[in-house]
């Protein structure tokens, strides 16, 4: 973060005018600061991904296989006979421009190659040189190119500066998703080994344990266990979280990166005091697991066979455990994996059942087939039915507001539930100004695997939008917690408020919701999840006892 | 100066000047008044019909809507029904709103820095002016059946009469004609000046511009101003519907231009984005529904992957999930 200017510089600096060179002729400039290094061969090796090398991006020479063009080329004749939604967005854009200025990266950055037009403008100039009649007869008055080494560089670079936040494609007439267009781009990277260490060695490490961090089971547990301690320290009540227990109810997978890093770690704090309280009262019965201990799936990131494969073990550990259903955490891309994807690739799961809330007897209809139910929706069905003890109180020193998440705001529509739910257990809730939440929400600018280290100017000014919001309700109504329902988020967020908005601290809701829960036998709760001292908090409690 | 609206520009003049030296000069009347007109709307059907089953061919692999609302959830949460369509009858609803009324165009914003503010303000002008001018170009194109059928069908009439309410001099003034005029040079000169617009503009962005607006022009021009004879024009159009084609007297160069552009318009159409008449109806993210959790989704090739077991996890960290107290399937 260092080498960046001060961020009143860096705004000022902003500059959205294109240059005066057409696209086709601007050669990629590689920027530092923009990119994430190569894939570590030895990760690439281990899930077996082809051409895996030591190579550097900013060097001329990629050390790309021989064949390069003519792997391309197949791998993309194969992918638009697979997939209706490339072959369709090749074809009818009209360039209209109503996406343009609403990519985070494209107003963070100015640089016109992050309008998402003309993102996939980069591939479909290919695709209409090398598969339309019209490009073959009309070259490049019909917007058609070769597949040159600069075009591979062009797309290596921009499409992994797309987050696969899908905004443009709510704006778009023709539902055009640029999502789609650089997950089968970065696709055919793959095929030429050209993907980046952000992604591949996670993807290494969870196919190997289970998570993206490479926790081993008995780490795992041990990082679970320090929990155990901070909870009864602040709660003074012992949680017993179970794991890989067989005839448990429910299997619980959320991301691991939320057992690792603050502040995603009291949002794993509030699952466990969740559960400890739904166990207490209401004998509920849930296990996490090691060998499925990962919501998310970089898998995603890398193409739709890797999703599949990191997949793969949620039902797998479903069905060794015998459990009816499985709760899925916060987390952004999971949950459009989990929402969109899951089912069609690793189903049918004729070995659960429909899940039902134990407690309160709803259906979950809309996950009959999935059978994986978000804890948003499990909490606000809790909420609604008055199941849990709750005193927002405890969260009156926090002025709220909410960031959805791209995945779950646009490849799920859940919008409403943790806004349900932050409302029952906070009592100071602001929204950001409307062009920027629900289904219009900024990206953090790291999603879709691009939360790295050596890529923070990219990061930081791709998180703008959604900065520049936090900071409007921070001046006009005091906000200082952003809340979201997304490990990524927890990860990047508080980077970008550290940078642009330093009073604001992040959140995830179900750290709220253990604020607020009322725990049987807890001890005087004189703090937050955080160990900080809630402001006036003991003084009522005190001039009670002594009315009495 | 910009040559990719000069190249397009000098393009359909070129046409123009073909096909008015053609028709005029050389004689070509049965050239450009028969023959030309019956290839481009063979090669319009079968382009569309060809674009259209390639399409269809590649599957949908996946049931990716993208979601503009609330998800249907909890039975006591309301949902939004089109933007985030549950049912079928959603989905319908929401192609209909977007096929009709361009429902993600009405969401545009126009992204402004104000100092230290980034601001998004709601921008119409875009869908405005693209309803206008497909509307106008509808409304067009069923005026134009006249010229095809014999007697003239009531609904063409009855839009006839609703187009020319204005009743303004003589022949009538059709707004649609006049609308289409000026909503492709509003499209047109958004791309030609607006930078950023500027800079994504492809020579085959202007091209179908221009020929529409040389289309709409020749065409007024001939109703209002040359008053071509239209019940020869008839004798012509008719003659091509009823495959008993033939070339009447007294219809000028100007009909053959008009008729020569629309024609090339047609050829066009089915190799170009003008394509997205058809592709907006088999956009993923648009025509499924939001149930993907609720209804299993089908991929025709989904295929068995390489996956790490648990029975490989384990034989790994066997020994370390014991010591931890973790439960194993097989005794250490």
């Amino acid at each position: 973060m260092s080498d960046l200017p001060k961020p009143e510089e860096s705004l000022s600096k902003l500059d959205h005018e294109p240059p005066r060179t057409g696209w086709m002729d601007a050669p990629v400039d590689i920027r530092k600061g923009m990119y994430c290094y190569s894939a570590n061969p030895k990760s690439l090796n281990y899930t077996g991904f082809p051409h895996a090398r030591e190579w550097n991006p900013i060097e001329d020479d990629w050390k790309l296989p021989e064949n390069w063009q003519e792997i391309l080329h197949r791998g993309f004749r194969e992918r638009l006979d697979r997939f209706r939604s490339v072959k369709v967005f090749m074809d009818i854009c009209v360039r209209c421009g109503a996406c343009a200025d609403k990519c985070h990266f494209f107003i963070g950055t100015g640089d016109p190659k992050n309008m998402p037009v003309l993102r996939a403008e980069l591939l479909r100039s290919v695709y209409r040189n090398d598969f339309t009649l019209m490009g073959k007869i009309l070259g490049k008055l019909n917007g058609g190119r070769p597949m040159t080494e600069n075009v591979l560089k062009e797309w290596w670079y921009y499409l992994f500066q797309c987050s696969e936040c899908r905004r443009c494609s709510v704006f778009c007439p023709y539902g055009i998703d640029t999502a789609e267009i650089t997950i089968f781009g970065r696709e055919l990277l793959n095929l030429l080994g050209l993907n980046i260490d952000w992604i591949a060695t996670p993807v290494a490490n969870c196919y190997r344990t289970g998570n993206h961090l490479g926790i081993q089971p008995h780490a795992f547990k041990d990082m679970l266990d320090f929990f155990v301690e901070d909870i009864e320290e602040v709660v003074g009540v012992k949680v017993e979280p179970e794991y890989n227990k067989k005839g448990a109810d429910i299997l619980f997978i959320t991301p691991s990166g939320d057992v690792f890093a603050d502040p995603g770690t009291y949002t794993a704090m509030g699952y466990m005091l969740l559960f400890h309280y739904l166990k207490e009262r209401y004998g509920f019965d849930i296990t996490w697991s090691t060998y499925a201990s990962e919501g998310g799936n970089f898998g995603f990131f890398t193409s739709h066979e890797t999703m599949k494969r990191l997949n793969s073990k949620m039902y797998a550990e479903a069905k060794r455990l015998g459990v009816k259903w499985i709760l899925g955490g916060e987390c952004g891309h999971m949950w459009r994996v989990i929402h969109q994807y899951m089912d069609t690739m690793n189903g049918p799961t004729d070995f659960m059942e429909t899940p039902v809330n134990p407690i309160t007897g709803t259906v979950f209809e809309n996950a009959k087939s999935t059978k994986m139910v978000h804890i948003m929706e499990f909490l606000a069905d809790l909420i609604k039915h008055d199941k849990l003890e709750l005193n927002p109180r405890r969260n009156d020193h926090l002025k709220v507001t909410f960031h959805d998440s791209c995945n779950p705001a646009r490849g799920m529509g859940l919008l409403d539930e943790p806004r349900y739910v932050i409302n029952n257990v906070c009592n100071n809730f602001y929204e950001m100004p409307a062009n920027t939440i629900r289904e219009q929400t900024f990206c953090c600018g790291s999603g879709s695997g691009l939360n790295a280290g050596e890529d923070m100017e990219l990061r930081l000014m791709g998180s703008l939008p959604r900065a520049n919001a936090v900071k409007y309700v921070h001046e006009k109504h005091g906000v200082n917690m952003l809340s979201c329902v997304c490990a990524i988020d927890r990860a990047a967020l508080p980077t970008m408020t550290e940078y642009w908005t330093p009073e604001v601290d992040v959140t995830g809701v179900c750290e709220l919701v253990a604020n607020a829960l009322v725990i049987p036998g807890e001890h005087d709760r004189p703090t937050d999840l955080r160990g900080e001292d809630l402001p006036g908090w003991a003084e009522p409690e005190r001039e009670e006892t002594d009315a009495e | 100066m910009n040559v990719k609206y000069m190249f397009s520009l000098v393009a359909v003049l070129l046409l123009i000047l073909l096909s008015y030296a053609g028709a005029e000069a050389a004689g070509m009347k049965t050239f450009f008044g028969i023959f030309i007109p019956y290839i481009a709307v063979a090669i319009f059907l079968i382009g569309f019909i060809w674009k259209i089953v390639g399409w269809a061919k590649s599957p949908v692999p996946f049931r990716i809507p993208s979601t503009c609302g609330q998800q249907k959830s909890l039975p006591w949460m309301s949902y939004s029904y089109t933007d985030s369509p549950y049912t079928k009858t959603g989905v319908v609803l929401r192609m209909a709103l977007e096929v009709l009324l361009f429902r993600s165009l009405f969401r545009n914003t126009k992204f402004e820095q104000h100092g230290d503010r980034l601001i998004y303000r709601w921008e119409k002008w875009l869908w405005l002016f693209a309803l206008l001018f497909h509307y106008a170009f509808l409304v067009t194109v069923i005026r134009h059946l006249r010229f095809f059928a014999e007697p003239v069908p009531f609904f063409v009439q009855w839009l006839e009469g609703l187009d020319g309410f204005l009743q303004l001099g003589l022949p009538g003034l059709f707004l649609s004609g006049v609308a289409l005029a000026a909503a492709a040079i509003f499209l047109l000169l958004r791309r030609m000046y607006l930078a950023e617009i500027r800079y994504i503009s492809l020579p085959s962005d202007y091209f179908p511009l221009f020929l529409i607006i040389a289309i709409a022009v020749s065409g007024i021009m001939m109703r209002y101003f040359t008053k071509v004879d239209v019940v020869a024009v008839k004798e012509l159009t008719l003659g091509l519907v009823t495959f008993g084609p033939t070339i009447p007297e007294g219809v000028g160069g100007l009909f053959y231009v008009h008729m020569f552009l629309v024609c090339v318009l047609l050829i066009y159409f089915p190799f170009s984005k003008l394509m997205h008449l058809g592709g907006v109806f088999m956009s993923p993210t648009r025509n499924l529904p939001n149930n993907s959790r609720a209804v299993r989704h089908v991929n025709p090739w989904n295929y068995p992957v390489k996956v790490h077991t648990y029975e490989e996890y384990e034989e790994e960290f066997r020994d370390k999930m014991v010591e931890a107290g973790l439960p194993v399937e097989k005794g250490a």
